[in-house]
């Protein structure tokens, strides 16, 4: 049977978007709706989990189905019904603050289960729906509301976390960067097993410009570099500069003082996390940013199919559940 | 020894000697209650176990209480080490694990001390002599030897037993080494117990091979140690006799033995499969809820999925993501944790969600006592949740009760679409009973329908109502019926977030309305007695055989008591404002400060009287009984007279 073929509008809701206008969320609610039509899934299998927050409004705005829940514990929510539900495409929305703070208890156990969900975490590096204040990937020394002398707290990098938490498909991608976010969200929902695909999301009301080196066209070359697995890292303006890695760390090289065979290659396939990691930890304004996919390893089992094997398992050597055998298991006795 | 004189268990004489047994002869009584106590490691739990099951086997009714530390383990022949297990059984119908002891097996001094008090005058006790030493006296923090006391000697029927030592010979040619040797002792211990009350060995000795199967030296020397006891009993002097309780008439049909969590389990599975649903089973240990876990994840052949999930947050989540999926979903677990899941409970009734939260109440708050039972989460499961957001609630009222309330919960949950709580404590869990087992074709299937497939082009209603002011249950994977819901206010029946304030005032209404049109579809209040007149004893929970039996022993001596014990909560039957009307006095026993008292108070304006045991331990029927009659108008003429 061919699925009748839908277009992008097919996935917008009779719902006004009440986002702040200028909001990153815009751009990312409209390369999910370009997405989906080619993901090869029917609408009515679609279902789009989110916490609490400006990002987590946008199951509302699909039309799929959708459920709004409470702050940080979607991946909750979706561990349930993918468990039950294995034949629907879970894709859980959430921010920075909903996943990284009351939810990362909750973020950090959905992906090292594997569970084949979709997590796409709007990290705008502030709390947008409570009115500013820092959040856990706030820079250090941000003044917020919360924070009028400075944050004092280490931004954690949702990615490191990721990563130490096994996860098998990583990525990273920006409201901006249309066609890369739309390859990114395309990629991850092919991965069976958890995907996270980090998106930079410009709060234009609280935090505007948090991540402009990343954006601006200018800025851009030089502070981020975009992955390629197989492909040698290569960045700046010119295609000048490189990763290497020497010893045990990475470092920004010249191409032009370094032969092509010492450029670190990219290979989001390996299992060993060690390098990846490291690449997650690459920061602005040391080093350049990356950008694209990660980690990418197949093969790995999932959370959903295991629970559902188990079933399956269980009543294929002891037989489908009766309950007179079960009552009358073990010691009874009639009374006349 | 003639059929008048008052034996060691003259509270259950019934007064005929039936038989002689050797040199012995054996004593029919109408009931006992024994409790086994020794050292957490001894082994009590389990003996208490095989003993209660062998009961049942023999067609006694039963009931059990056990009892034991917070410590997995905890210091060593310590006080606070002590394990106990309580059990009554009898040849007529019993509700509770009896008040004082018949008999008392205690492996050493700290258990002495701790359990003596319990013990009647009169009454057996058996203590281990090989753990009366002065080590042990050190760790009990006792001066010396209170077996040597003439207050233990005069008061009760003492009986030593060096059961180390002569375990220790019983096993000897099966090569245990002498930890092992030792570890047999409660088989010894069980054996003798069992000569004493004329029980079959055979129960056990089938479950020490199915037990111990991968190692026939243990269950030759286990097999030993049962039989050693069992001789030790029948040969030496010190039982004059011992005793014989008959088969008990209960209804006809075939029984099991059943604790309440198990009976929880297999009321969801069974409500699962009436039902025609999977089951979904979200949690996070925590004592006294998680054999419920334990107990479930054996099933999975029937098409149980269990979650054992990072918290008690995410337990109630997936949950909630389960019954969005369609599924029967369910989560369980103590105060603490249903704290946490008050959030979530929120959300479950905002977004019309049917499923079970099942709190097995332990002694609070917060840690509180973790391993003793307590009925103090009354008024969280009514109102431990932000906003408007009334949820039934329901209690079992036995272990075997534990079966019928999880299908009813399923049942209330389904047809109404909503969230249900069923209030368990840890007495029921832990507790058993013999179970009726019901025949699968009388329980009443619950039907669910899903609303099927459309081409879309009506617009879906996610909260357009039934008769029961239920809303559709549309589940994903049907097109034409997307939609979204969420913890934002909800717009009458198309679903779409809305801040309307008659909106919201009808929406809050309206799910009021919706659960207490329960009332209209469950039984109105039974009454054990009259249905108006002196006093009326309203009880709730694990209190029911104490309250039961108080009233039924007050009515017996011709007082005009009744009781009506409730296990719908909330709403509470039709008629029992009525009922509480029709009394000249109301009295609530609670194992907590008076919470349905308050309840029922404030809904009713009835001024009920509390009987507040806060102990963590299961009221007694004597005190119970006490109370009622202090309250009660003198007797009238003895109905059993
Ligand atoms: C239990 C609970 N605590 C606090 C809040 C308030 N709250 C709502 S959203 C939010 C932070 C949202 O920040 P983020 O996840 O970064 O999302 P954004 O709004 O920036 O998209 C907070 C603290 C809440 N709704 N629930
Ligand atoms: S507050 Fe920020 S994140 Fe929220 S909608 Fe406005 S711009 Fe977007």
């Amino acid at each position: 049977m061919s699925l009748p073929v839908l277009k992008a509008t097919d996935f917008a809701s009779d719902q006004d978007v009440r986002w702040c206008p200028g909001c990153g969320d815009y751009s990312i609610l409209a390369q999910m709706k370009k997405v989906l039509p080619n993901v090869g899934v029917p609408r009515e299998k679609i279902v789009f989990i989110s916490g609490i927050g400006c990002s987590s409004r946008f199951p509302y705005y699909m039309n799929t189905y959708g459920m709004h829940s409470i702050h940080g514990r979607a991946p909750g929510f979706a561990t349930g019904l993918k468990s039950t539900r294995p034949d629907l495409m879970v894709w859980v929305i959430t921010g920075d603050g909903d996943s990284l703070s009351i939810g990362g208890n909750h973020f950090i156990h959905a992906i090292r289960r594997n569970l084949d969900i979709n997590i796409v975490l709007f990290n705008n590096r502030i709390y947008g729906l409570t009115k500013g204040q820092y959040s856990p990937t706030s820079a250090e020394g941000q003044i917020t509301k919360s924070t009028p002398m400075g944050s004092i707290d280490h931004p954690l990098s949702p990615l490191s976390i990721a990563l130490a938490a096994e996860a098998t498909f990583v990525a990273r991608s920006m409201d901006a960067h249309v066609k890369h976010l739309g390859d990114m969200l395309m990629a991850a929902s092919q991965h069976k097993g958890t995907s996270l695909v980090e998106v930079y999301q410009n709060c234009n009301v609280f935090n505007d410009g948090a991540m402009a080196y990343a954006q601006e066209k200018k800025q851009r070359p030089n502070n981020i570099i975009e992955l390629e697995h197989g492909k040698p890292m290569i960045f700046g303006e010119n295609r000048d500069k490189g990763i290497r890695l020497t010893g045990n760390h990475l470092e920004v090289v010249d191409t032009a003082d370094v032969p092509a065979d010492d450029l670190l290659i990219h290979d989001a396939h390996n299992p060993d996390p060690s390098i990846q990691m490291m690449l997650a930890r690459m920061r602005y304004p040391v080093m350049p940013e990356p950008f694209g996919i990660l980690r990418q390893v197949d093969g790995v089992a999932t959370y959903n199919d295991q629970i559902n094997d188990q079933v399956t398992t269980a009543k294929r050597e002891k037989g489908e559940g009766d309950l007179n055998t079960l009552f009358h298991s073990g010691d009874t006795w009639k009374v006349a | 020894m003639t059929a008048s004189q008052p034996g060691p268990l003259a509270n259950n004489v019934s007064g005929t000697e039936v038989s002689d047994n050797a040199a012995k002869s054996v004593r029919s009584v109408t009931g006992i209650t024994v409790r086994l106590a020794g050292d957490s490691g001894d082994g009590m739990q389990l003996l208490g176990t095989q003993l209660t099951n062998t009961s049942a086997l023999a067609g006694n009714d039963v009931a059990t209480f056990p009892d034991f530390p917070a410590e997995i383990r905890a210091p060593r022949g310590t006080r606070a080490g002590v394990s106990g297990f309580q059990l009554q059984f009898a040849s007529e119908e019993i509700f509770t694990p009896g008040d004082t002891l018949d008999a008392l097996v205690v492996m050493n001094p700290a258990a002495l001390v701790t359990n003596l008090g319990d013990l009647r005058k009169g009454g057996i006790l058996i203590a281990n002599e090989d753990g009366f030493n002065d080590k042990e006296f050190k760790l009990a923090k006792v001066e010396s030897d209170p077996l040597e006391s003439d207050i233990i000697n005069q008061s009760y029927r003492l009986v030593k037993v060096p059961m180390t030592k002569l375990t220790r010979a019983a096993v000897e040619e099966h090569g245990l080494s002498a930890k092992n040797a030792d570890r047999c002792k409660n088989f010894f211990a069980m054996g003798l117990v069992y000569w004493l009350f004329g029980r079959s060995l055979e129960p056990t000795l089938r479950f020490i091979q199915e037990k111990f199967y991968k190692k026939p030296d243990v269950v030759a020397a286990n097999e030993a140690a049962l039989r050693a006891g069992w001789a030790y009993g029948e040969t030496t002097e010190a039982f004059g006799e011992s005793y014989a309780v008959e088969a008990a008439e209960l209804q006809p049909g075939t029984y099991r033995n059943i604790m309440g969590n198990q009976a929880l389990a297999w009321g969801l599975i069974a409500a699962s499969k009436i039902s025609g649903k999977d089951l979904f089973y979200g949690t996070y240990p925590i004592t006294p809820a998680s054999d419920i876990l334990h107990e479930l994840t054996k099933h999975k052949n029937f098409g149980v999925r269990t979650f054992q999930a990072e918290d008690e947050i995410a337990a109630i989540c997936a949950t909630i993501g389960a019954a969005f999926g369609g599924e029967m979903a369910v989560t369980a677990s103590s105060g603490p944790g249903i704290a946490l899941k008050g959030e979530a409970m929120g959300l479950g009734v905002m977004m019309e969600m049917p499923m079970i939260v099942i709190n097995v109440q332990r002694g609070g708050p917060s840690t509180g006592l973790p391993t003793k039972t307590e009925q103090s989460d009354l008024l969280q499961a009514m109102f431990g949740r932000n906003g408007e957001a009334p949820m039934p609630v329901l209690a079992p009222r036995s272990p075997a009760d534990c079966f019928d309330m999880a299908i009813e919960a399923w049942r209330i949950a389904a047809e109404t679409m909503t969230p249900v709580m069923l209030l368990s404590d840890g007495y029921i869990a832990n507790g058993s009973e013999p179970w009726k087992i019901p025949e699968m074709d009388s329980l009443p299937k619950i039907t669910i329908q899903h609303p099927p497939a459309t081409s879309g082009e009506e617009p879906f209603l996610p909260y357009e109502r039934n008769e029961n002011l239920s809303r559709p249950w549309a589940v994903p994977g049907t097109d034409g019926l997307m939609h979204r819901i969420g913890g934002l206010e909800k717009e009458d029946r198309t679903g779409n977030v809305s801040y309307d304030p008659d909106n919201h005032q009808h929406m809050v209404q309206t799910r009021a309305e919706k659960v207490a049109r329960i009332a209209d579809r469950i039984p109105e209040q039974d009454v054990l007695g009259e249905t108006s007149g002196d006093v009326l004893v309203v009880s709730w929970g694990g209190t029911y055989g104490a309250c039961h039996t108080a009233v039924s022993r007050a009515r017996m001596d011709g007082h005009d008591v009744s009781h009506a014990h409730l296990r719908y909560l909330n709403p509470m039957p039709r008629n029992i404002g009525t009922l509480l009307k029709s009394f000249r006095k109301v009295i609530v026993p609670e194992l907590n400060a008076g919470q349905l008292r308050m309840l029922l108070r404030s809904e009713f304006l009835v001024d009920c009287i509390g009987i507040n045991k806060i102990k963590g331990k299961p009221f007694t029927v004597g005190e119970l009984d006490d109370a009622i009659r202090s309250h009660a108008a003198p007797a009238r003429k003895s109905k059993a007279g």
